[in-house]
């Protein structure tokens, strides 16, 4: 009988293989967890505050409490995720010894290093990591990260940060695969991006990873943009519980992800549903204080 | 001869069973309604999340499409837990074409995801098989039921008349082998 080997870079990349064309929502409570799965949540994200209401609340927001991830673990059967502070590996390694199926090392946090982000390979469990555009991604992916997501502008239910996030991930990979060979090491060089994944995604114009999207996605509309802009998957973080009607909206963002070129069964799934969150504008939030400038 | 697979496009790991498909050469789409559905020659059910592929199933009347199609069906990890007898629950809502019961997540957590080669009956190589949070076959209800392959004394890759089964994911693999075997029913 064969050696079974666990925690290879191809069995986590498998995991984000298999939430694609899924839903991935944001909870706070074991009650959360389990509308999320029976709306269709492909797997759910245990934190301890929204991000609307960590802008709101203000102060550090850290890992979640390890009795409230268990909570969750112990009222679904899909996976649990969990957010990390940035570079803080000593979060993420209680992640894994909570056995989380996936850590992701935020923004939405706050940072507890201000240069690096967390060496992922360490890691027995998968990461997924934001970004802002393809070298952000690629030196993501560098330090191991099994999935990739757009920041957008957590907690703010304004999808112009993810639009924006997802069209230059996508702009740049094409652009790549332009390129001449000669050109490709100088790439990297203006991307500060490893030059073998550069290289890689020249040749493939697409990402090693699996590519999602989060930050701001508020409606199925929002979601069936994200898919066709690109995106494998989305996030939704506050746009589920912060609206009037979290179990229809939900269950409408789940049908928005498949049927996502489908206008006449977005406008179906759409009707019934209530006001969403009421959102943010990004201008009115000050530079510093916004999300998507953290990460290095 | 032009035989159209269909992959289940629900939610899960269709684009790679499409991928796959391509490599070998095989006319394939995503198929996520109920007339796509009636008009293939073979259907691929990918993993994913059964809860999901389940609810979706229901809310998009694919319950009655899925369940008289007649003709060969290859399933993986997910789809094995959706084609089995398993009772249903408020989750999963199986579609009783394969007589055998099946454990979902039985292996543990994603910490516990492994990769590892498995032998096949009749097959001459080994096979690279990796399990995601995978499902266990607990129960095998028929003598019509072959085991292929088995992994720690419990079936992993089991076929019923034209039904192929597997807990694993081939389609992360670069090996088409499974794939060549299905479609070889068509």
């Amino acid at each position: 009988m064969s050696e079974k080997e666990k925690n290879t870079y191809e069995v986590k990349v498998g995991l984000a293989e298999m939430l694609k064309g899924g839903v991935i929502m944001d909870v706070t409570t074991s009650e959360q967890a389990k509308i999320a799965e029976d709306a269709g949540a492909a797997a759910v994200m245990a934190l301890e505050r929204i991000p609307a209401d960590i802008r709101e609340h203000g102060g550090i927001a850290r890992m979640s409490s390890p009795k409230m991830i268990k909570s969750i673990q112990e009222a679904v059967d899909i996976p649990v995720m969990a957010k990390c502070r940035i570079g803080h590996f000593a979060e993420a390694q209680i992640l894994e010894a909570l056995e989380v199926d996936f850590i992701d090392e935020s923004e939405v946090l706050t940072p507890a290093d201000e240069e690096n982000h967390v060496w992922k390979y360490d890691f027995k469990i998968p990461f997924v990591c934001g970004c802002r555009n393809l070298g952000e991604a690629l030196r993501r992916i560098g330090e191991g990260a099994a999935m990739i997501r757009t920041k957008g502008e957590a907690g703010t239910g304004n999808i112009v940060e993810a639009v924006r996030h997802m069209r230059k991930v996508q702009r740049q990979m094409r652009a790549l695969t332009q390129l001449d060979k000669h050109e490709l090491m100088a790439e990297a060089k203006k991307m500060g991006a490893p030059f073998e994944l550069v290289k890689k995604v020249a040749e493939s114009g697409k990402l090693p990873v699996p590519n999602f999207a989060a930050g701001g996605i508020a409606t199925p509309a929002d979601a069936s943009l994200m898919m066709q802009l690109g995106a494998e998957s989305v996030f939704v973080g506050s746009g589920i519980f912060a609206s009037e009607d979290p179990e229809p909206r939900a269950k409408a963002i789940v049908n928005a992800v498949t049927y996502y070129d489908n206008p006449e069964k977005l406008a179906e799934v759409s009707e019934t549903l209530a006001e969403a969150m009421q959102g943010q504008e990004i201008s009115e939030i000050p530079e510093e204080e916004r999300m998507a400038n953290r990460g290095w | 001869m032009s035989k159209t697979v269909g992959v289940l496009g629900l939610q899960g790991a269709y684009a790679k069973h499409s991928k796959m498909l391509d490599q070998l050469g095989i006319k394939n789409l995503i198929v996520r309604y109920p007339d796509e559905i009636e008009k293939c020659d073979g259907l691929v059910i990918p993993g994913g999340e059964s809860s999901t592929m389940s609810i979706l199933i229901d809310q998009m009347d694919l319950r009655k499409p899925l369940q008289r199609f007649k003709k060969p069906i290859l399933a993986t990890c997910a789809g094995v837990i959706l084609l089995s007898e398993n009772k249903s629950s408020a989750k999963v809502k199986p579609l009783h074409k394969l007589p055998l019961l099946c454990e979902r997540n039985a292996y543990g957590r994603q910490i516990e995801s492994f990769m590892t080669t498995i032998e096949i009956q009749n097959e001459h190589q080994n096979f690279p098989a990796i399990f995601i949070r995978g499902p266990k076959i607990s129960q095998i209800k028929s003598n019509k039921v072959e085991v292929l392959a088995q992994l720690d004394n419990s079936p992993v890759l089991v076929k019923y008349k034209n039904i192929m089964a597997a807990t694993f994911h081939p389609e992360l693999s670069n090996n088409t082998r499974i794939h060549e075997i299905f479609i070889n029913l068509i």
